[in-house]
């Protein structure tokens, strides 16, 4: 029923980008399409700079908002405010569970907060929610220059 | 909920209830309305903001999409998650709604069971899976962004 999705990981944290890789890859119809390890880089990633003029533009972007070089908050408040990457859904996922960094994420406008869990079957499971919430329950914009 | 389908409005009552994880869901019917009770003004003055909304884009007298703008740019209501649930699935419409940051798009299923199970998706999702922010008591706490 619902298509497939490809997915930006944003996530400085090798040991969590391994994780992450491994519980999508148990899951069907999503896909990795790229891992920026900062929030420089993820920018780019997206703007298709620098060593990203062929990116594949994601859709949907996983961010962890502790980042070296720009933090998530950033990387946030600076997509939601460019009108070419603005609706693409960032689903935040990271681990702080402080009711301030929940508001303030919201208030910049991430489309959820999801605790990032620590093991691998937990892991499984958020990959598999986020899958069947993103891709069979609701539906994803197009996005602006897709072909 | 802002939604001026009664029948629609009272299916999305019962699922919840089914789904045992909602306490309390209002029923707002057009788009003016709605816009009040968000800003506790005229008869909704007193009543605390919603953690979450669902919002159908055909509404009379104030469309759906003014009610998003609305919300998703005053600093107070900006934060609260608002699940778009409407019969349109028309993708300049879907593009639209993200482009107001709406936290998420739902085509309405005309199919009874798939509606109760999309309704017990939104549950799961929304109230399991993703964290929301925090029930807001005070409207203006004194608490700068």
């Amino acid at each position: 029923m619902g298509a497939s999705m490809d997915i930006l990981l944003v996530e400085d944290n090798p040991g969590d980008v391994r994780l992450m890789q491994e519980a999508f890859r148990e899951v069907n119809s999503v896909k990795i399409v790229g891992v920026a390890t900062d929030g420089v880089e993820a920018l780019d990633y997206l703007r298709r700079r620098g060593k990203f003029t062929d990116a594949h533009r994601p859709d949907l972007i996983l961010l962890d908002l502790n980042l070296p070089r720009k933090d998530g908050r950033e990387v946030l408040a600076e997509l939601k405010t460019d009108p070419m990457l603005r609706r693409i859904p960032i689903v935040v996922l990271t681990v702080s569970q402080a009711e301030q960094d929940i508001i303030r994420t919201y208030e910049l406008h991430a489309n959820c907060y999801i605790s990032k869990p620590i093991n691998l079957d937990d892991f499984i499971d958020i990959a598999s929610a986020i899958q069947h919430f993103w891709t069979d329950i609701a539906k994803l914009p197009a996005n602006i220059n897709s072909y | 909920m802002v939604e001026d389908n009664l029948g629609d409005a009272r299916l999305t009552r019962e699922a919840l209830k089914n789904g045992g994880l909602f306490c309390c869901l209002d029923h707002i019917r057009d788009g003016e309305q709605a816009l009040e009770y968000l800003k506790h003004e005229g008869r909704f003055a007193g009543t605390p903001p919603p953690d979450l909304i669902l919002l159908d884009l055909n509404l009379p007298s104030k469309s759906g999409f003014d009610v998003l703008a609305k919300s998703k740019s005053d600093p107070v209501l900006k934060r609260i998650p608002v699940i778009v649930l409407t019969i349109s699935r028309a993708q300049s419409d879907i593009n639209r709604a993200y482009d107001l940051h709406a936290n998420c798009y739902i085509v309405k299923p005309i199919n009874l069971d798939s509606f109760v199970n999309v309704i017990g998706a939104i549950q799961e999702y929304w109230l399991k899976v993703s964290a929301i922010p925090p029930r807001q008591r005070e409207l203006t706490c004194g608490l700068e962004p």
